[in-house]
Order: structure tokens, then sequence, then C-alpha cells
């Protein structure tokens, strides 16, 4: 009986606890990325300034999802609502900017 | 065996406390049903706070790339070194709050409270360092709506003596400004509110809760707070860092 | 094909002792309750109490109509009336009336399970939805607002002295009761489902108000986002929407209808749900392609955030852009033809009873029909550009949005009604007004297409008089529309106390919440169910009832 109480997915998820450890060498890093995003905003890339200020923002955000957060131990189901998440920000980003990036074009 | 002694082993390792534990709600079958209803509950609520996040991000796009030159002028205004101590504050913040999870994990009372007084005042320094950004703001008249006025863009700064702007591009940084307080301003409130929710929670600890297996709390109060660290993460090179040297 | 659907016997059967709706009495009770199936009850109340309101409001715009001066109503009251009719209908009757009262009553009863996974959040989010009604009433008391259920800047931001702000705070709160309704549903379908409840043994109403739900949460605060944006912009102008600041109205629209197409399928989704369960139990038939029915709702969810911008083809957007929503927006007739030529074959060589349900699905079917194609022609841009604007439009989303949801919700309210009171209401008189509606209801819209053809503008107090006599026909209708939903309300509120007994399972219908007694327990089902077989066995039913169960009539 008590087996027929679980669902077909894997909902019973043995929990992982992570070691502080973990906690404290992601935290170093992502203090390291702060120091560098920085750094690097004072030194002239041209528009690569804006390109790698973000690389560095996506790579502290996925540090803190990941481990921070536990998506990495976590089950499929809460991967995949972050990942729904993402997309539809992604959606109403991209198919607003289909209308603001063509409007000059002028008709056709 | 009888049932009886079958039941005194399985109190040994713990499952039969599980199932009859004081804080498992009777519509739940089991402790690690109700722990991951929470926490994809949680991450639900997450994915509207990135919506709506998103719609601010998606409008500071937009203008910035409209009125690119205003944009660059205005976030000359703000002083990197604020955004820098601020992230580095979150960021911290966020490993308090990871550690106090672990301490609410392995049940220990005292741990958990640190970690979670370290976030909270971790929490206020950053609303205070914001708050001092704030008045600057204010004192320049950069608030839109409410004191603002382009002067100051007309005729260059101490370290930016190029932005001379025509006026009526200077005009246009009351965008860079109106979105620059509504994306810290919304910021801010989370923080606000996550504070407010740190602080009932300790007073629960101190009563002796969470520390009995009951982790959920923490650990989406955790979710939340992370969240809000992350749409720093983005705001600080959005805001203070990508137009330094246009 | 041999099954005869018969009621059991009503003379017999007994109300139980104990159930959800007497375990507890008093005013607290019900205000302070946690259950799923009180909470949607409050949930009927408030939303049946709002779509009256709103419905006085219709029927003031369509008086004034009669003529075509303005004799009823002058120009800026009758702006108030359709705004305020607008309002109330799109977010506080058809946004909240499937997902919140169907789907909080029957969600855990068709899953298996106790109730839904945040009971707390529940009540709160029926809290939330009351408060943003009154505020939504008062602002009405108070002079209204004259924007239209759009709040379309720079009319609602810089040109209107109406209580805009007030408006927009009540759908703000009114908002974040779809938001927590939405995710308790989702934690609920995930995590709460009896064992053996697989995904695809789901009822296709679970999928369908899975859908609904995933909308709900991703679209929902964006809306939320852009009325804060229209607030500051009144209160501060902070010059987002203000072309004179360099803002762009245009970006108001994309945010708010990033949210308000998804709405749509809001209010329209859920429908579908209760069709396939009412098709499935009265044609006695497995729903055909029960796969390509679950998946199709899914589909509609997802297109329906691809497809916004058709609401603005006429306002200044890229005409590029517009021609992708316009590619997008056609996309999504597919998976909603999925269903409706599913549904029609379900009923193919079904045994089909014409009971009030199913009477009501069949309008469904053939009004839903009327409104989805003419979607596609709207979706066009080049008809779009002649047709937006006037009545075409106003004929084609209330065809989708009355003679789609709400009948399918009258469908729904009358199957579920012996599951959720006990009793059952006088089938002749649920036939004659299933009928009378669906009448009335032609009769209103239909007209409304060709008027808007013609060239007759909404959103106006007066008229060409050549418009007049399709006009008058409009008007009539809308009384026959009015009777045919005043004469349920007054024959279910006698049904409450004077209706037949209605048993556990007066339509022998397959499905959990079938199999328990009704009105259910407090806590739905005594032992956990364990599923063992799929959505609608109507088959494996039949011989069940022809071998165990004596059946009457
Ligand atoms: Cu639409």
């Amino acid at each position: 009986m008590a087996e027929l109480k679980h669902h077909d997915e894997p909902t019973h998820h043995e929990h992982h606890i992570v070691s502080p450890g973990v906690y404290l060498a992601i935290c170093a890093t992502l203090l390291v990325l702060t120091a560098t995003t920085t750094a690097v905003s004072y030194v002239d890339l041209g528009e690569y300034n804006t390109v790698v200020a973000l690389a560095i923002a996506c790579t502290k955000m996925t540090l803190v999802v990941l481990f921070f957060m536990h998506i990495k131990y976590s089950s499929k189901l809460t991967k995949l609502t972050v990942a729904a998440g993402f997309f539809t920000f992604i959606v109403l980003i991209m198919m607003t900017m289909t209308d603001y990036i063509s409007r000059a074009w002028g008709r056709w | 065996m009888d049932s009886h002694t079958l039941a005194a082993q399985t109190a040994d390792t713990g499952h039969v406390e599980d199932e009859h534990a004081p804080f498992l709600r009777h519509h739940f079958e089991s402790v690690p049903q109700q722990r991951e209803a929470a926490t994809f509950g949680m991450w639900l609520f997450l994915t509207t706070e990135i919506m709506f996040f998103g719609g601010l991000f998606c409008s500071y796009l937009i203008f910035r790339n409209w009125y690119y030159p205003a944009f660059v002028a205005g976030s000359h205004t703000l002083h990197i070194w604020a955004g820098t101590l601020n992230t580095t504050v979150l960021i911290v913040s966020s490993f308090t709050m990871a550690m106090a999870v672990h301490a609410a994990e392995t049940r220990v009372r005292r741990a958990l409270m640190g970690w979670m007084i370290a976030t909270l005042i971790l929490g206020c320094g950053f609303l205070c360092v914001k708050a001092y950004e704030w008045h600057d703001e204010w004192v320049d008249h950069h608030v839109p709506g409410l004191n603002f006025g382009p002067e100051s863009f007309l005729h260059g700064t101490k370290a930016y003596p190029d932005d001379k702007l025509p006026l009526d591009v200077a005009e246009k940084t009351q965008l860079y400004f109106s979105l620059y307080f509504l994306m810290t301003g919304m910021h801010a409130l989370h923080m606000i509110i996550g504070v407010s929710l740190l602080t009932i929670l300790l007073i629960q600890v101190r009563g002796g809760k969470y520390v009995n297996g009951h982790v959920a709390p923490i650990e989406n109060f955790g979710l939340y707070w992370h969240f809000v660290d992350i749409v720093w993460i983005f705001l600080f090179p959005l805001l203070y860092l990508i137009s330094r040297h246009q | 094909m041999s099954t005869i659907l018969s009621l059991p016997d009503q003379s017999t059967a007994s109300l139980p002792k104990v159930s959800y709706l007497n375990k507890e009495y008093g005013l607290k009770s019900w205000l302070l309750t946690q259950d799923h199936k009180r909470i949607a009850i409050l949930y009927l109340i408030a939303i049946t109490f709002f779509f009256f309101v709103g419905g006085a409001m219709a029927a003031l715009i369509r008086l004034e109509l009669l003529t075509p001066q303005t004799d009823l109503l002058a120009a800026d009251t009758y702006n108030k009336v359709f705004s305020a009719h607008g309002i109330i209908m799109v977010f506080f009757f058809l946004v909240p009336v499937a997902p919140a009262v169907l789907g909080n009553f029957l969600i855990p009863l068709m899953i298996g399970a106790r109730d839904v996974a945040f009971p707390k959040i529940n009540l709160l989010s029926w809290y939330l939805f009351v408060s943003g009604g009154c505020i939504e009433l008062t602002m009405m008391v108070f002079g209204g607002v004259d924007t239209g259920w759009t709040f379309t800047t720079p009319l609602s931001t810089h040109y209107l002295n109406t209580n805009v702000v007030a408006a927009a705070m009540g759908i703000f709160v009114a908002g974040f009761s779809s938001i927590l309704t939405g995710l308790n549903f989702l934690v609920t379908i995930h995590r709460m489902r009896a064992p053996g409840m697989t995904w695809f043994r789901l009822p296709l109403f679970i999928w369908s108000y899975y859908a609904t739900s995933f909308i709900f949460v991703l679209a929902t605060p964006v809306i939320a986002i852009a009325l804060v944006l229209v607030v500051l912009e009144r209160i501060i102008g902070i010059g987002v929407f203000d072309p004179a600041k360099g803002g762009d109205p245009l970006l108001f629209q994309h945010l708010f209808w990033f949210y308000s197409h998804p709405a749509v399928y809001v209010m329209i989704l859920p429908g579908m749900g209760v069709i396939s369960e009412v098709v499935a139990c009265f044609c006695r038939k497995r729903v055909f392609g029960y796969t390509a029915v679950a998946f199709s709702s899914v589909a509609i969810g997802v297109f329906s955030f691809f497809v916004w911008a058709h609401h603005m083809f006429i306002m200044g957007i890229s005409s590029y852009s517009a021609l992708v929503f316009s590619l997008m927006t056609m996309l999504v007739a597919v998976p909603s033809a999925i269903k409706i030529f599913n549904w029609s074959a379900t009923m193919y060589k079904g045994s089909i009873t014409f009971d009030t349900p199913m009477l009501y699905t069949l309008g469904f079917i053939g009004l839903f029909t009327i409104g989805g194609l003419t979607g596609v022609f709207l979706a066009s841009m080049g008809m779009d550009i002649h047709l937006t604007e006037t009545y075409f439009v106003v004929a084609h989303f209330h065809f989708v949005m009355v003679g789609g949801m709400v009948t399918a919700f009258m469908a729904g309210l009358h199957f579920w009604w012996p599951k959720i009171t006990g009793r059952m209401y006088p089938e002749s008189m649920g036939r004659i007004a299933a009928v009378i509606l669906f009448t009335g209801f032609n009769l209103t819209f239909f007209p409304q297409f060709i008027l808007g053809y013609l060239g007759m503008p909404r959103r106006y107090a007066a008229y060409p008089p050549e418009f007049q006599v399709l006009n008058v026909f409009s008007s009539a209708g809308a009384t026959v529309l009015a009777v045919g939903y005043l004469l349920p309300l007054l024959y279910l509120t006698w049904s409450l106390k004077y209706g037949k007994i209605a048993g556990a399972n007066p339509w022998q219908a397959a499905g959990l919440e079938w199999e328990i007694q009704s009105p259910p327990l407090t806590e739905n089902f005594p032992v956990t169910p364990i599923v063992t077989h799929e959505a609608y066995d109507y088959e494996w039913l039949a011989s069940k009832k022809g071998s165990e169960v004596p059946t009457v009539g």
C-alpha cells in the first residue's frame, strides 16, 4: 500500500543536502565574477562591454540557480518549470522585438 | 515479528515519525509529498516573478535602443562603487541564506538563527546603500515626474565632460531614470517584503519552529531571496556597467 | 451500443447524512472554510453576482442602441457603461468563472485528491477576487471609467479624467487571485493525483485546466506590470507611455495583450474541458482521439503566447511583425479544429441522449465554430483592416466568449449540479432554457456580424439610421437571451430545496467524482482511490451496469 501512494513520476526525490563547502565555493566564485565584471567595465571593448557584462551576469545567475537554489539536485519537473519561465520571458522579448526592430522599415 | 516490534523498528529509522509529523497537513499523504508540493508551488510563483520583471526588462531593452545616447549619459551618473558594493552585499546575503537553509536541514537552531540574522543585516544594508543612491538622485533632480530636470546633461560632468547632450536628447534621460527607478524600486520592494518575511520567520524560529524537519518555509523563503538576488545580478550590469565606456 | 441512459430510482435515492454542505453550519464556517468545494460555492455566488451586474450593463447598452440617436444614455455615460460591462465581464466573470468554480470543485475530485495543494491560498484567492471586485464596484459608483476594458494608452493615461487608477488597481488585485488559483491547480494536478492516475488516464477536463493554469501563472504578471505603469504614468508622469517624453503608447498594448490574448484562451479552454466530459457521457463513448484532444489543449496554451499583436494590426506596429503574428494566429485554428472534429467523431454512432448538458454542448459546438472561424477572418490582415473596431469584432468575441464559454459553463453547471448540491434540477425546464439561450444568442449576435461588415463601429452610442433594423433585432434577441440566463438562476435555486434527490451518479457517468456520494464528504474520498482504468471507459461501465447494477427506467 505504501508503494502505491507514490505517483508514476519520480516525485519521491531523495532530498539532497548540499555541503557548506559547495556554498562557500560558489559564493567565492560569484564575488570574483562581480569584481571581474566591474573591472571589465572600465576597459573599452566597444559593444563587447555589453556582451561580456551580460555573459558574466548569466553565469552568475546559473550558479545561483543551480547551487543556491538546488536546481542541480531537483526533480525534472522543477527544472522544466524554471525552463518554462525563461522560455516565456524570451517569447515576450523576441515577439515584441519583431515589432520594434522592423517598425522603421516602412511599408511593403 | 509482531506488529508492535515492527512499529518500534520503523520509529528508529524515522519513518513512522514522519508519517505523523505535526506539520503534515491532512490532505497530503506524506511529508515528502507536502514538501515537494511546496517547492513546486514556490517555483511557479517565481516564474510569475520572472514575467513581472520581464515587462520592465523588455521596456528597458526597447528604450535603450531608441535613446542610446541619453541612456549612456544617464547611467554615467550612477555610482559604480555603490552598485558593486550592493552586488557584493546581496551575493553574501544569498550565501548566508543558503547556509540558513542548510542549518534548518541539519536541525541546528543556533546556526539557523545566526545565518538568518546575518541575512537580515545584509538585506537591510543593501536597502541603506540603495536609499543613499536614491537620495543623491533626488538632490541631482533625476527623479522623473517628481523633480526631474535635464540641465545636468547639457554641459557635461566632471567625470564625463563629453556628456553634452542637445536639449531634446537630454530630456530623454528621463526615460532612463524612469526605468531605473521602476526596476530598482520594484527590486527594493521585493527586498523590503523579503526582510519583513525574514523577521517573521526569525521570530518563529526563536519559538522553536522549523528545526524539526519542517524545512519547507525556510527553504521557500531562501528561493525567494535568491531570486531577488538574481534580479539584481542583471540590474547591476544593465543599469551601471554596460554604458561606462560609450 | 445497447446502453440506454437511465436515471437511478429517484424514489429510493436519499441524501447522505453527512456531506461537505452540512458538516458545519454558520456564515463563519463558510467564510473561513478551506474546503475546495465550499470555496467553489463561494466563487459561484460572487461570480453570479458579477454576471448579473455585467448583464445589467449589457441591457443598458442594448436599450440605448435600439434607436440611432443617443436618447437613453448620454455619450459619456454610454462609454462608462460599456467599459463597466467589459471590465466586469472579462476580469470578474469570464476569466474566473470556469477555473474558479468548476475547477475548484472538480479538479481534486477528478484526480482523487482530498483537497487542492494549498487550501489557505485557495481561500486567499477568493478574498483577493472579491476585494478586486469591490474596488471595481466602488469605482463605478464614484463615477466609473470610460477607457473600455483595454485601458488603451494614451487615452487612459492622458486624455481621461475618470477613475482609471482605481479600475486598474481592482484588476491588479484580482489578477493575483488568478495567479494563485493557477498555481494551486498546477501543483494539485502534478502532486496530488491518486495512485494509478497517470497523465493519460486523466479526464480531458484536467488537461484543459492544466493549460489554463499555465496561462494564468505565466501571463497574468505581465498585465500586472502594465497596469502598474499606467497608474504611475497617471500619478507622477513617468513617461514610459507618453510620446511627448519619448515613451511609446504601443508598448502598453504589447504588454497588455501579452496577457489579454492568452486570457482569451483562459476564457475558452476550461469550456472545452467541460465539453469533452459532457460529450463522452451523453454519447456513452470514450472521447475520440483522447491524446489529440489532450495535446491540442496544451498546444492552444503554448500558441496563445505568440499571437497577441493581432489586436494591434491597425495601431501602427510594423507590417512585417504583423505578418508573423497573423500567421501564428491562423495556426491556433488547428488545435481548435482538432477538438471540434474529435467531438463530432465522438458523437458519430454514439448513443446520444439529449439531456440539458448535451443540448448546451451542441449549442457550444455550433457557436464556437462560428466564433472561431470568424477569428480566422480577423487574423488575416486585409480583412482585419476592414473589420477591426466594428461590430464584427464584437460579434466574433461574443460568439467565442458567450456562445462558447458561457454555454459551456452552463453545460458544466447542469452536468455537475447533482454532484454539487445532491439534487436534480427540473429537466424539462433545463431543456427549455438551453433552447431559449441558443435562440436568443443567435438573434442577438448574428446581426452584429452583418452590422460590422457593413461598417458600424463599436463603442458609439449613436449610429446612422440605416443600421436600425439589425440593431432592433439584436436588442430583441438580448431580451430572449436574458430570459435564457434568468430561467436557470430561478430553477437552479428552486432545486436546492425541491429538486429530486440525485444519488451518487445520476448520469451513470465515468470518472472518480461520480464514484462518491453527492454531495461529497468534506474529505472527498473515505479511502484513497486506486485508479486502474482509463478515462471515459463507458463500454466497461455498460457491462458493469448490465450485470451488477439493476437499471431503472
Ligand atoms: Cu487575441
